[in-house]
């Protein structure tokens, strides 16, 4: 267990978006958060990943309680997450957008620039270094000097997950990779999931794939209007009458 | 590295040009405008940095710029400490406001951010114009000295006042390109692209912003000072608002977020508001309208323009290269198919 979120509660005003979640993620597994629209699972990722804070409840990762962390403190305990809309800078290269995914694992400041200290030149070699190894493992050395904005949307995607383990990270998040990209390419980001796990780096992703996600993970998390209505197993989750009913008759039993 | 080296002609070229235009065109008004460009520059430069790299977009900093003018004129007209050390001063005076200002500002972001600035531009430019006993209010603060010698360099004439002014400058543009070209300004930018997605990959916001904050305020301080000593006689107008709008028409039409930018755009909005001088405030009527239109088809200025024009080019001739490789290797595959089936 790497990650546990106990009674994690989000409320915006009277909206209870994440209602007292208690969920485990695995290490060294594909977990999988799902849920119909607005059912909040993008509020729980920015909640562990700490870019809002709880309204009640506890985040521990490794043992440690993270719940009251800033996000950039988060990452640097080895936390990355990718967006549900990618943002990269699009008149950069894409290897500009990715080198500085290794920030946070160096010390080099104003002076440094300024000065071009022996750090600085170390430090942008190994920040470099970092963003050829990570691109490579994406596939996308032979678009790396391209403008970002000029490349394909799951190329785009795959410089976002690039972009998140560049910062060496332990477990991502990753909020809908596959949306908006078709089928046969869908199947190449999971094949990349996959080699991720392998590297030792937990997965974590909210997915409507329904088919995909099936397949892909190990453990699986629903979510409806903010309420954990079942966790477990692909076979569990399938057959879990719950998870029919929100997903077939929710209209039915409101 | 590589933007250096493509770029290499221009910088030596407009290096060439500054130090030797003197000598081209020794006429005293001309040096006194040119001067008062680099000045300008400067604090441009210090703008481009928070509102270019990192998305800040500061209306203060005409209000840092008087404040780093009156640092070094009351320095060195009421306590007569050495010029050098008046000069540091007055940059440091000045960041030292602009981290507490930075500290307030910085919790508020794009249009909230640039109305809060706006008013602190105003007040600074209030308590300037209002506070007599320390500034002389609107009569204005006279008899601010020359830079004082260093060794046998004087700075009593105009032409060295302006290779004086020149050499701050080129050291603005060298700190800025380092800064731009590091994991620093790399960091800034994140910012600037997205300050959710910067946050996540480990970055400090409120940290690195406070830090360029601090650093343009510095160099509009640093502009300020050159001002004071230069003109050698300030007023309270130094730090109104029109100013600001002056230096962001400047950075807007040279290109913001660019290293050239700041150069291109004040020299030419300077150059061409000289020789419509005629046409007195009329002017604006020209200028307002050009200004919208840049704007609206050219975001990043002539600079970006620029950039965006070879980026095409550069894009254009791999395609042509791809193609042609492609052409080639089908050819190939081809003629290997020959080969099998002979
Ligand atoms: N910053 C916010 N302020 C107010 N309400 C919010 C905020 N973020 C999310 N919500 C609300 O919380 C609920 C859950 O939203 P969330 O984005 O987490 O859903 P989701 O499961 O990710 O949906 P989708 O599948 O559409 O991405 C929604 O009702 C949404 O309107
Ligand atoms: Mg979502």
């Amino acid at each position: 267990m790497l990650i546990e979120t106990k009674k994690l509660t989000k409320r915006f005003g009277g909206n209870v978006a994440v209602n007292e979640v208690d969920f485990t993620i695995e290490e060294g597994k594909i977990n999988a958060i799902i849920g119909p629209n607005g059912a909040g699972k993008s509020t729980f990722f920015n909640l562990l990943s700490g870019s809002y804070t709880p309204s009640a409840g506890q985040v521990i990762y490794k043992g440690k309680d993270i719940t009251k962390l800033s996000p950039d403190r988060i990452a640097k305990l080895g936390v990355a997450r990718t967006f549900q809309t990618t943002n990269l800078f699009e008149q950069s290269t894409v290897l500009d957008n990715v080198i500085v995914g290794h920030r946070l694992r160096t010390k080099s400041n104003l002076w440094d620039a300024v000065l071009r200290t022996k750090r600085f030149a170390k430090e942008e070699k190994k920040c470099r270094e970092k963003a050829m190894e990570v691109l490579d493992f994406v596939d996308l050395t032979h678009v790396m000097n391209q403008q970002a904005g000029s490349i394909t949307q799951e190329e785009k995607k795959r410089v976002a997950f690039a972009l998140a383990l560049a910062t060496d990270p332990e477990v991502v998040f990753l909020d809908e990779p596959t949306a908006g990209i078709n089928p046969g390419e869908t199947e190449g980001l999971a094949d990349l999931m996959e080699k991720m796990v392998k590297r030792k780096i937990t997965v974590c992703l909210i997915e409507h794939k329904m088919k995909m996600i099936m397949k892909l993970a190990d453990k699986i998390m629903v979510l409806n209007y903010g309420e954990k209505i079942a966790e477990g197993t692909s076979e569990q989750i399938m057959n879990d009458p719950a998870v029919i009913e929100a997903y077939l008759g929710g209209d039915a039993s409101a | 590295m590589g933007s250096l080296l493509k770029n290499r002609g221009w910088v030596i070229g407009a290096l060439a040009v500054a130090i030797l235009f003197p000598f081209v065109l020794p006429n005293a008004y001309f040096l006194h405008i040119l001067t008062l460009a680099f000045i300008w520059m400067i604090a441009v430069y210090g703008l481009n940095l928070l509102a270019g790299y990192t998305g800040y977009l500061s209306l203060a900093h005409a209000g840092f710029f008087a404040i780093g003018a009156y640092a070094l004129g009351l320095l060195t007209v009421k306590t007569e400490i050495n010029y050098w050390l008046a000069l540091v001063l007055a940059c440091l005076i000045t960041s030292a406001i602009g981290a507490v200002v930075g500290l307030v500002a910085l919790r508020t972001r794009e249009h909230f951010f640039a109305i809060y600035t706006l008013c602190v531009g105003y007040i600074i430019y209030l308590v300037i114009d209002k506070w007599d006993g320390l500034t002389g209010g609107v009569r204005g603060l006279i008899g601010i000295p020359v830079p004082s010698n260093i060794g046998p360099l004087s700075f009593e004439t105009p032409l060295s006042q302006y290779y004086l002014v020149l050499f701050f400058l080129i050291f603005t543009v060298l700190v800025m390109y380092r800064i731009v070209h590091s994991l620093t300004g790399r960091t800034f930018i994140a910012i600037r692209n997205s300050e959710d997605l910067a946050q996540t990959i480990g970055i400090s916001t409120m940290k690195n912003k406070l830090l360029v904050f601090v650093l343009s305020t510095f160099f509009a301080g640093l502009a300020g000072a050159l001002y004071a000593s230069f003109i050698r006689f300030i007023g309270p107008d130094i730090g109104y608002i029109t100013i600001i709008f002056d230096l962001l028409t400047y950075l807007l039409v040279g290109g913001i977020g660019t290293l050239a930018g700041p150069i291109v755009g004040t020299f030419l909005i300077v150059a061409v508001s000289q020789s419509l001088q005629f046409l007195q405030d009329y002017r604006m009527l020209i200028f307002g309208p050009l200004l919208t239109l840049l704007i609206i088809f050219y975001p990043r200025g002539i600079v970006g323009a620029y950039y965006d024009w070879r980026m095409k080019h550069t894009a254009k001739k791999v395609k042509r290269t791809r193609k042609e490789q492609r052409y080639f290797e089908s050819e190939t595959v081809d003629a290997e198919k020959k080969v099998k089936e002979g």
